[in-house]
């Protein structure tokens, strides 16, 4: 399936650039408790992509539901809409070259208003919203751009230290060109208090980094009376030039 | 100084957390109505070419312990060994066949289960075949980055033998975690995420 841009451009089949695994959270971050169990404790075996890494699921536009980029009202009874602050998230999809990505599939997650989620394993005791599920996913354009609508989620309390809280965020689960850019990470809100405190944020070494997970007010995209907005840009591992490299076998 | 490269750096990668069907496979979770049908979930039909394989995966942490909280995506070529990707420019793949498939752990038993086909081999970058082979991508709660591997076929074992990818790993008594034991139509794989069998992980 290729992306239905019109575009003539011949596809990309370079390697991808090295992954900087100092810039993300390592496997073993002891702070955040699940993670002692699960993390790799030997070395990775490094090699450049094969076509297996290069080459990627690309999905279409026809897949998408009219309402998929609507959390508040995807779920919602006809009539009624998901109760909470209502915002419009928005920004790109670029790679590490700057280039923006078109034709990626974000998937997006979140608790309710209150930072309840619709899942048999929360048993928090804020209510869930009869017209919220907390589930969205959206195609990226011919630029890379990308938004939808939702409630800003609550933050809430979770089983690691005895009153640990996540801030307030949303999962984005986003699908480049190639299997080696698939990427799940979460959007934070610019402000929240909460965010230094997490200790699943604190995985990450470099405040930058999680600078970069920070979405920005854009008081520029917000629609008057009806939702504020926050910009959240995606970057996936960019892509060497094929210029002057020895083809993959059969390119 | 010198100019600046002005190039960006990769989002960092967060835990897809405990509620990754929510966003993933909300049908399983029980929110039905805002997808028809979960994506990946079923990977071939009546018009796919080649053998029709069971794959059934679970995932073990420290303690040998089954995940029952996690999600794998699989990727793999068709029967002829071409992926299904605007990359691929050996020819075209099975229009059948999408390549891509996505499963939770079973709650209950922390097994996922795959139906898909046989893949063919694929060259490396040099041209020479690698073995058939299936990557996966594990993600988790406690997983701060998803885990990169791949499936390996046991009965392949010449292939196995001549492939370039396996041929790297150091240690060879770790070869055995990428493989796969076929028992009549499935094959079936345990991922251990620490301990002496631990899975070799991938970067790349």
């Amino acid at each position: 399936m290729a992306s239905e841009s019109g575009s003539n451009r011949r596809p990309e089949t370079g390697a991808f650039f090295q992954r900087d695994r100092t810039w993300h959270p390592p496997a073993l971050t002891p702070g955040y408790k699940s993670s002692v169990l699960r993390s790799p404790q030997k070395a990775l075996l490094s090699f450049d992509n094969t076509l297996s890494e290069i080459a990627g699921p690309v999905f279409g536009h026809a897949m998408l539901g009219e309402l998929d980029n609507d959390l508040i009202h995807n779920f919602a009874k006809p009539g009624e809409s998901a109760i909470g602050e209502r915002i419009i998230v928005h920004g790109r999809v670029l790679d590490e070259r700057g280039v923006g990505v078109p034709g990626v599939l974000i998937e997006f997650w979140q608790a309710n208003a209150g930072g309840r989620y619709r899942h048999k394993k929360d048993g928090y005791l804020a209510p869930l919203d009869p017209n919220f599920a907390g589930c969205g996913r959206t195609i990226t354009g011919e630029d890379g751009g990308y938004g939808f609508r939702t409630v800003k989620p609550g933050p809430y309390p979770w089983p690691n230290g005895p009153n640990d809280w996540r801030p307030a965020h949303i999962h984005f689960s986003v699908f480049g060109h190639g299997f080696a850019q698939r990427l799940i990470t979460q959007m934070y809100f610019q402000g929240d208090p909460l965010i230094w405190k997490c200790p699943i944020v604190r995985g990450i070494a470099d405040k930058a980094a999680i600078e970069a997970l920070t979405a920005i007010l854009d008081t520029q995209a917000t629609i008057p009376m009806d939702a504020l907005a926050y910009k959240f840009d995606i970057v996936l591992r960019g892509r060497r030039s094929s210029l002057f490299e020895n083809r993959l076998e059969g390119n | 100084m010198a100019q600046s490269l002005d190039r960006l750096r990769e989002s960092p990668s967060q835990t897809a957390g405990p509620y990754v069907h929510i966003g993933l496979t909300p049908n399983v979770c029980g929110i039905s109505g805002v997808y028809a049908t979960d994506l990946g979930s079923i990977m071939v039909n009546d018009k796919t070419k080649g053998e029709r394989i069971g794959v059934k995966i679970r995932v073990l942490d420290g303690t040998g312990t089954p995940l029952k909280d996690a999600l794998i995506e699989i990727w793999q070529a068709d029967a002829d060994g071409l992926y299904n990707s605007p990359t691929e420019m050996r020819g075209a793949a099975d229009p059948n066949f999408f390549g891509w498939g996505r499963c939770p752990t079973d709650m209950e038993t922390g097994v996922c289960a795959f139906e898909t086909i046989k893949p063919g081999r694929v060259p490396f970058r040099d041209g020479r075949l690698m073995a058939p082979h299936i990557t996966l991508w594990i993600v988790a709660r406690g997983i701060n980055l998803g885990l990169h591997t791949r499936l390996y076929f046991s009965d392949e074992e010449n292939a196995n033998g001549e492939d370039p990818i396996l041929a790297r790993i150091e240690h060879r008594i770790r070869v055995p975690t990428l493989i796969a034991e076929r028992q009549g139509g499935t094959y079936v794989f345990d991922v251990h995420l620490q301990g002496e069998n631990e899975t070799v992980f991938f970067d790349s």
